[in-house]
């Protein structure tokens, strides 16, 4: 562990006398509570996939882990504060990670590494494949990356360090372990003909109510209604003039009308901000930027020329 | 049975094999005609017959890859693909055996090659193959309960989009929606529409302990003969374990301290490599091969380029990699093969309980290694270097190392001077320096030698791959055998021992290690000869491929790495794989797991099992 420099802790105003400095420190309770907790947090011994080649990388001697006190990765839960997950999650895979943060002694922490642990990454559409661990648990840290680098990867180590650093004792949002009665367990998922959050048990038995009176189920048969409330989400946001144009657009299928008229709008809406942007540069340092500006909203509505050209085909 | 005592035939070709086995078996051996296909197709009812005549008198006694295709959609019936080789070298045999999708069912070939075991239930698990004749037909990638066979081609994952790559919402029109948006439980599941939730049971924990039948019985705690009856315990070691090398899991059943049998679980790292990457363009394809074995992702890239170009090579426009793209790809294979011996020699010690000192050592090189790789490729580990007909680029004239700041000063060298320090000194020395701490320790002996032994007969049998092969006395190593590349023209020795133990497995990875520097030492003056050389592949965006099928395979660090891919189904030639089947030697070479464990005690199986060096990637897929 690093040493224990006083100067780090001591930030109140109470005044330490000549004689006590460097001996004693006068801190606050939350403050040496952080500074411990962040100072050795050990990660569990844990690698599911590529990205663990990169985490043990980052433990050995170029990068060395242990200069933030990390170094004890322990093979076993109940003995380590930080779960780096670091590679894909699978269906399979998943049942034992909740188990093992069941496992694991509050506080915890969970950091999400790579693409794959936070949102599925290059395999997300695999029948295997659990779309990030955050579905089931939750993230304190994403490190995003395929794999991160090392450096990546402490950076991220810093960045959870600099979250606890902002924790405090009389929040119970940032310290809910002290709460009342034992930690609610995280809900073991259930590998039945595919995976099953229990969470999402009650929708389940819905889904399968509306499929024995023979309506729509599953997943194919929605997204039109997901669609619309899409759509209704943006309009609003839509300015006139560019929803006229879009009007006039003919396109004999409603569905692809109302992909090109939220295109237009985005394209608008992006076109009024980076006009924005470009008056503040204006502002700030005169010559250069706006017409890289213009430029960019000129290629992309020729290409939607382009697109409406091959449309019309 | 052991190399020298097959009785070997004249059948030098497959083409004279093929004849003979034509003679042998009137009307039940075919050619293969379809276009672009070799070999013959066997008619099932003569599968093990024509298989145990191949073995046995053709001297087609290694069974490389088995596995399934389907042909919905082209003709109603699914296939199982056979790459047999011979141990004395050779090109393939290829035999396919074709059976009714509604009721696909084959004979099994475990009784003449046993290394078909897992191969075919992974045809099981994810086509739905019945094997007549398996011993342990179960699920092997996915659980017990899985609904459907997810690599039939006409099962529909919950993100299903469309057949192929690139999808209509991302390109032209670029419009995305996320997947979860449009699923109504907002994950990646969909359940079947007569799922009957209160009869929900998780088989998948069951079916792994149903059939050891153990289990204490209170009542039998009785004495016979005086002495107290024992009970076999059964161990759990995983999917969670520091010495798994990932997320593997072994069901070990003991009797006392020794092991009585071991059963490999895997699966725990099945991302649908093969069903993604049949979504894909070929292109797409390259930068997932990183992410099979991803301690070797050069070497991934090299087998799968190679796949594809012979078939690239069967059209008319088609331009073979240069001279210097060669030798490019050769450097690069071969500094992998030595980033993967560091990491297998160090956790080996690892998994004898030399806690990851040695690890810090054997690895402490590799990140010169990478620092190389990314200056060439952009990445450190996925590299996704190479392309058809070449490499994405050439080598840089100098190169940085960004996580080499003295004085926040990014240090630059000269590309060829940086690979020859590596080369002719530092590579060497850490080699030497690894032999000097622990080929002579005692420690490391008395825990290795003689523990975990594989007879070469087995080896061969198993379809055991790389230095867990060549270890047990058998010179069998691609680069030789079936030699691709530049690989004829280089002078190098395959590495091989006789003892078939974990130590020999160990001092042949330094052997290897000391072989690819010969080989990189005459790759440098290559490199200098042909600058300026062009090197790029094909610079198509979704290239079309001539149909036919390929199996492509090279000699992986772990063993040997096939491709078998298949391109059918578009006559202008397909934007996509048809089949994409990777032989992943981790997965196979764990076959000779359990029987290599057998006799020994608890703590032997770690090791015996980072002997095999196993990667999860490849292994799941
Ligand atoms: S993010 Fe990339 S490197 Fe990490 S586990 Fe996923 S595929 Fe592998």
């Amino acid at each position: 562990m690093a040493q224990l420099d006083l100067r780090e802790l001591h930030s109140t105003e109470f005044p330490v006398p000549d004689e006590m400095q460097g001996n004693v420190a006068i801190t606050s309770l939350s403050k040496l509570y952080n500074w411990s907790r962040r100072s050795s947090m050990w990660p569990m011994l844990f690698g599911l996939a590529c990205c663990a080649i990169e985490m043990i990388a980052t433990a050995a001697s170029r990068y060395d882990l242990s200069r933030f006190g990390m170094e004890v990765m322990r093979a076993s839960p109940r003995q380590s504060d930080l779960m780096i997950v670091s590679g894909t999650v699978t269906k399979k895979m998943v049942v034992p990670i909740v188990r093992l943060y069941n496992q694991m002694p509050e506080p915890k922490y969970v950091l999400a590494m790579g693409a794959c642990a936070s949102g599925g990454g290059p395999f997300k559409e695999g029948y295997n494949v659990v779309s990030g661990i955050d579905q089931y648990l939750p993230v304190d840290v994403y490190v995003p990356g395929c794999p991160p680098t090392p450096q990546a990867l402490l950076y991220g180590l810093i960045a959870l360090q600099k979250k606890i650093d902002g924790q405090s004792l009389a929040n119970m949002d940032d310290v809910p372990w002290y709460g009342v009665g034992p930690a609610e367990p995280t809900p073991v998922p259930i590998l039945g003909p595919d995976i099953i959050d229990p969470r999402q048990m009650d929708l389940i038995r819905r889904q399968a109510e509306l499929a024995a009176q023979g309506k729509p189920y599953g997943l194919r048969e929605i997204p039109e209604s997901a669609l619309k409330r899409q759509t209704a989400q943006i309009a609003p946001k839509t300015k006139p003039q560019i929803a006229a144009a879009s009007g006039t657009v003919e396109a004999d299928d409603p569905e692809k009308a109302a992909r090109l008229a939220k295109r237009e709008a985005a394209l608008a809406r992006k076109k009024a901000e980076s006009g924005e942007t470009a008056a503040a540069s204006v502002v700030a340092d005169a010559p250069a930027p706006a017409t890289g500006g213009d430029k960019k909203a000129f290629d992309k509505a020729a290409m939607l020329e382009k697109i409406r050209a091959k449309k019309a085909k | 049975m052991t190399v020298t005592e097959i009785p070997l035939v004249e059948a030098t070709t497959s083409e004279t094999a093929i004849s003979r086995l034509k003679e042998r078996f009137p009307g039940a051996v075919q050619d293969d005609s379809r276009h672009g296909y070799s070999g013959v197709v066997v008619d099932k009812s003569k599968l093990v017959e024509v298989a145990t005549y191949m073995r046995d008198t053709l001297g087609y006694d290694y069974l490389s890859s088995a596995t399934a295709v389907d042909y919905h959609g082209i003709a109603d019936s699914m296939e199982m693909v056979y790459h047999a080789y011979r141990t004395a070298g050779g090109p393939a045999l290829v035999f396919k055996a074709q059976t009714d999708r509604a009721k696909a069912e084959l004979p099994s070939l475990i009784d003449v090659w046993p290394g078909a075991d897992f191969q075919e239930r992974e045809a099981y698990d994810l086509y739905g193959i019945q094997f007549a004749g398996h011993p342990n037909l179960k699920r092997i990638l996915l659980w017990e309960g899985f609904n459907g066979y997810p690599m039939r081609k006409d099962w529909r994952e919950a993100y299903y989009e469309e057949e192929h790559k690139p999808f209509e919402s991302r390109w032209p029109a670029g419009w995305v929606r996320r997947a979860e948006e449009l699923n109504v439980y907002g994950k990646n599941v969909h359940y079947p529409a007569d799922f009957d939730l209160a009869k929900l049971t998780d088989k998948s924990e069951e079916s792994l302990y149903s059939d050891l039948g153990l289990g204490v019985n209170v009542q039998d705690l009785s004495t016979e003969n005086g002495h107290l009856k024992t009970d076999k315990l059964v161990v759990n070691m995983g999917p969670h374990h520091p010495s798994t090398h990932g997320v593997f899991r072994m069901i070990v059943t003991l009797d006392g301290e020794t092991i009585e049998s071991l059963e490999p679980v895997m699966g725990y790292l099945h991302r649908n490599h093969e069903k993604i990457g049949e979504r894909n363009s070929w292109n797409h394809n390259m930068p997932f091969t990183d992410r099979l074995d991803y301690l070797s992702s050069m070497g991934n890239n090299h087998g799968y380029a190679l796949a594809v170009e012979q078939l690239f090579a069967t059209g008319n426009k088609w331009n073979p990699p240069s001279y210097r793209a060669e030798c490019i790809r050769v450097l690069m294979v071969e500094l992998t093969r030595i980033v993967n011996h560091y990491w297998a020699i160090g956790f080996l010690l690892n998994d004898l309980g030399a806690f990851f000192t040695p690890a810090l050592y054997a690895i402490a090189e590799r990140e010169k290694i990478l620092d190389f790789f990314e200056a060439t490729a952009g990445a450190r580990m996925m590299c996704n270097y190479m392309r058809f007909g070449g490499l994405y680029k050439d080598l840089p004239e100098r190169m940085h190392s960004v996580a080499n700041l003295i004085n926040d000063k990014v240090r630059d060298f000269n590309t060829m001077e940086y690979l020859s320090e590596l080369i002719n000194e530092r590579i060497p020395r850490s080699i030497d320096e690894l032999d000097e701490f622990l080929t002579a320790s005692e420690i490391i002996k008395s825990r290795t030698v003689g523990v975990g032994y594989l007879p070469p007969e087995m080896a061969i049998a198993y379809s055991a791959a790389g230095p867990l092969l060549r270890a047990s006395g058998v010179p069998y190593d691609v680069r030789r055998a079936d030699p691709y590349s530049i690989y004829p023209e280089l002078e190098f020795d395959v590495a091989v021992r006789y003892n078939g133990d974990i130590y020999d497995r160990y001092l042949i990875r330094l052997d290897e290690m000391r072989e690819s520097v010969r080989i990189l030492k005459q790759i440098l003056p290559r490199l200098e000869k042909t600058k300026g050389e062009p090197v790029a592949g094909i610079s198509q965006y979704m290239p079309r491929v001539p149909m036919g099928e390929s199996y492509g395979r090279v000699e992986n660090p772990k063993g040997e790495l096939g491709y078998y891919v298949v391109s059918a189904g578009d006559e202008k030639g397909p934007q996509n794989p048809w089949r994409y089947h990777v032989r992943a030697p981790s997965f196979i070479n764990l076959t000779a797991l359990g029987p290599m464990c057998v006799g020994h005690k608890v703590a032997d199986v770690v090791a015996i099992l980072g002997s095999i060096d196993i990667v999860l990637g490849e292994t799941d897929r």
